[in-house]
């Protein structure tokens, strides 16, 4: 079992192996350039062509999918403990669904860039309220209605957005695609989303304890001392707002949420204590590498990381499932 | 509860009475629990036993009356304290991620943390002294998803040992259990009541509530119940007109037994 200490050398390497992925993020692209200079760029206030392609065109992007990952992969780990049920990722309740209406509602009327992150961000919200709302009941079956409305939310909202491609002008079209599988190279803005993940983390860390309690059911955890309603509400909230934030800034990313929790489950275990930081972290690396990789391997031809994501996720799962026979 | 002498009860419940739905449970009656005393619920498949044990343990409010435990009602417990005070073996263990034994076990020492804390290697310690308790110490490092029904209850019961509560509330702490453990685990807690702990138990078992309860509360399922000493409630025709089956009493070698016509 791991204790503070390791758990504290698990999460400097993951560090470490993120300040990597960021750094190749930095130097790879059309215009390589030398890690000494991404360095000057950022830390040194150096001037000309190559400094401000770190500065303003790569450091927004490489932050934004950090950010993205680890949004996605700690909402992913607290919806599977919220609902106990190894297939919850960050989707399964709706707020993407709401979000990619929103979005896509905006983009049909030619709104500017900022209305469409405000209408996705407000089409999550709505979606979050509207499960929740409609969820709202009490008693042990909680769980359960949860994710059936949310399930059924998202198939509403995937109606809706069928209908919306179905009408919008072929210009448009491509932007709207782009946006459903997940597209980094409009995300220019990260510092909020950066702001919701660190406040995410400080948030439910406290809790990680009374997580892995939950996580033993309903009755052993309140007769263990955890407010069990009262988490539920937070962890539906906050893992909500993640959610809401990721595909506000960069789309739809498919499994980054339900992956990387997993993986980093069968890697170190389920203790949350050391589950939901490893997660964030390797969820931002891991978006943080597919995005490089989709701006570079078919360069001139950006390829949206959500495809990236999904093609390299699958075969990694599966492989590491068949590895850990139950 | 009969229970004359006066030393603080570790639970006690006034003029209880439980509604599920449009159903009443039991109609009011009274208990108290001192330590080193065992109460046992008996009583037919749906009649409120679980409930009733879940009220007692402060996981739900009771419809009507009271319950104090250690003296005080839950509403006036920390959720921390209260769990040091009473543990609770609850009738099912969904196990939904993989984690080891010793990981399960150490979940017991979740209240007397504090938020940032981390199992200490003291924790470690009582865990696996649980662990052996229950004959699970080579069960360590085992996966609770790879384990029999049985083998995972022992799980549970070291778990609630580790949480080292002074009232054990036990729903059918049997259950999966082969008779050797039935009465391992049932013995456990008798000694453990010896030692000054107090035990409330949901059991199946007639006979073996013969053998380890103080007192006994016999739910009928129609909202009847029969609340006194172990001599006075399991009595033949109480248990036959209880479980709507004919029960006969046989006393052989000393020891009283129940079965069924």
């Amino acid at each position: 079992m791991p204790g503070r200490t390791s758990s504290g050398f698990v999460i400097a390497g993951q560090v470490l192996a993120g300040a990597c992925a960021l750094a190749w993020a930095l130097a790879a692209g059309d215009l390589p350039i030398g890690l000494g200079e991404v360095f000057d760029a950022l830390f040194r206030g150096a001037e000309g062509m190559a400094a401000d392609v770190v500065r303003e065109l790569r450091l927004p992007r490489a932050v934004a999918v950090f950010v993205c990952g680890g949004l996605l992969a700690l909402a992913g780990a607290l919806m599977q403990v919220l609902l106990r049920n190894p297939l919850a990722d960050p989707y399964v309740l709706g707020v993407s669904g709401g979000a990619a209406v929103g979005a896509l509602a905006a983009m049909l009327v030619g709104a500017s860039s900022w209305a469409i992150d405000g209408a996705a961000f407000g089409g999550a919200l709505a979606a979050m309220l509207v499960v929740f709302g409609l969820a709202h009941g009490d008693g042990s079956w909680t769980q359960t209605r949860l994710l059936l409305t949310g399930v059924i939310v998202a198939a509403g909202c995937g109606a809706a957005v069928t209908l919306m491609l179905s009408l919008a002008t072929d210009t448009r079209l491509q932007s709207m695609l782009f946006w459903l599988m997940g597209d980094a190279s409009g995300a220019s803005r990260p510092w909020p989303a950066l702001v919701v993940l660190i406040a995410g983390l400080v948030v439910v860390l406290p809790f990680a304890r009374d997580l892995n309690v939950l996580a033993r059911g309903e009755a052993t955890a309140t007769a263990l001392g955890v407010r069990v309603q009262r988490l539920r509400y937070l962890l539906y909230v906050l893992a909500s707002l993640l959610t809401a934030a990721a595909v506000t800034l960069v789309g739809s990313v498919g499994f980054v949420g339900l992956i990387v929790p997993h993986v980093v489950r069968f890697a170190i275990g389920n203790d949350q204590r050391m589950l939901l930081p490893a997660a964030l972290l390797a969820g931002g690396t891991l978006l943080t590498l597919a995005d490089t990789a989709a701006r570079t391997v078919m360069a001139p031809v950006q390829l949206p990381v959500g495809v990236l994501t999904a093609l390299i996720g699958v075969p990694v799962f599966l492989f590491l499932l068949s590895r850990n026979p139950r | 509860m009969a229970s004359t002498d006066s030393s603080p009860a570790l639970l006690e419940a006034d003029g209880l009475a439980l509604q599920v739905g449009e159903r009443w449970l039991c109609c009011e009656f009274s208990l108290r629990l001192a330590a080193g005393e065992c109460l046992v619920l008996l009583g037919p498949n749906g009649a409120g036993k679980t409930t009733l044990l879940h009220t007692l343990a402060g996981l739900r409010a009771p419809t009507v009356g009271s319950v104090r435990l250690g003296g005080r009602p839950y509403a006036d417990w920390d959720s921390l304290a209260a769990a040091r005070f009473r543990g609770l073996l609850a009738q099912q263990q969904p196990d939904h991620f993989s984690a080891s034994v010793l990981q399960t076990a150490l979940i017991g020492r979740h209240p007397h943390l504090g938020r940032w804390g981390w199992e200490t290697a003291e924790d470690v310690a009582i865990a696996q002294a649980a662990l052996a308790e229950v004959g699970l110490a080579e069960f360590a490092g085992r996966d609770v998803l790879s384990l029999s029904g049985g083998e995972r209850q022992r799980v549970s019961i070291a778990t609630l040992l580790t949480q080292a509560p002074r009232l054990f509330l036990l729903d059918e702490p049997t259950n999966h259990l082969d008779l050797h453990y039935q009465i391992a685990v049932l013995e456990l807690f008798a000694r453990l009541g010896r030692q000054g702990r107090g035990v409330v138990m949901v059991l199946h078992d007639i006979n073996l509530a013969t053998r380890f309860a103080d007192h006994v509360i016999l739910l009928d399922g129609k909202g009847g119940v029969l609340a006194g000493t172990r001599e006075d409630v399991l009595q033949p025709e109480h248990l036959s007109r209880a479980f709507e089956h004919p029960i006969r009493r046989l006393d052989v070698d000393g020891r009283t037994l129940f079965i069924p016509d």
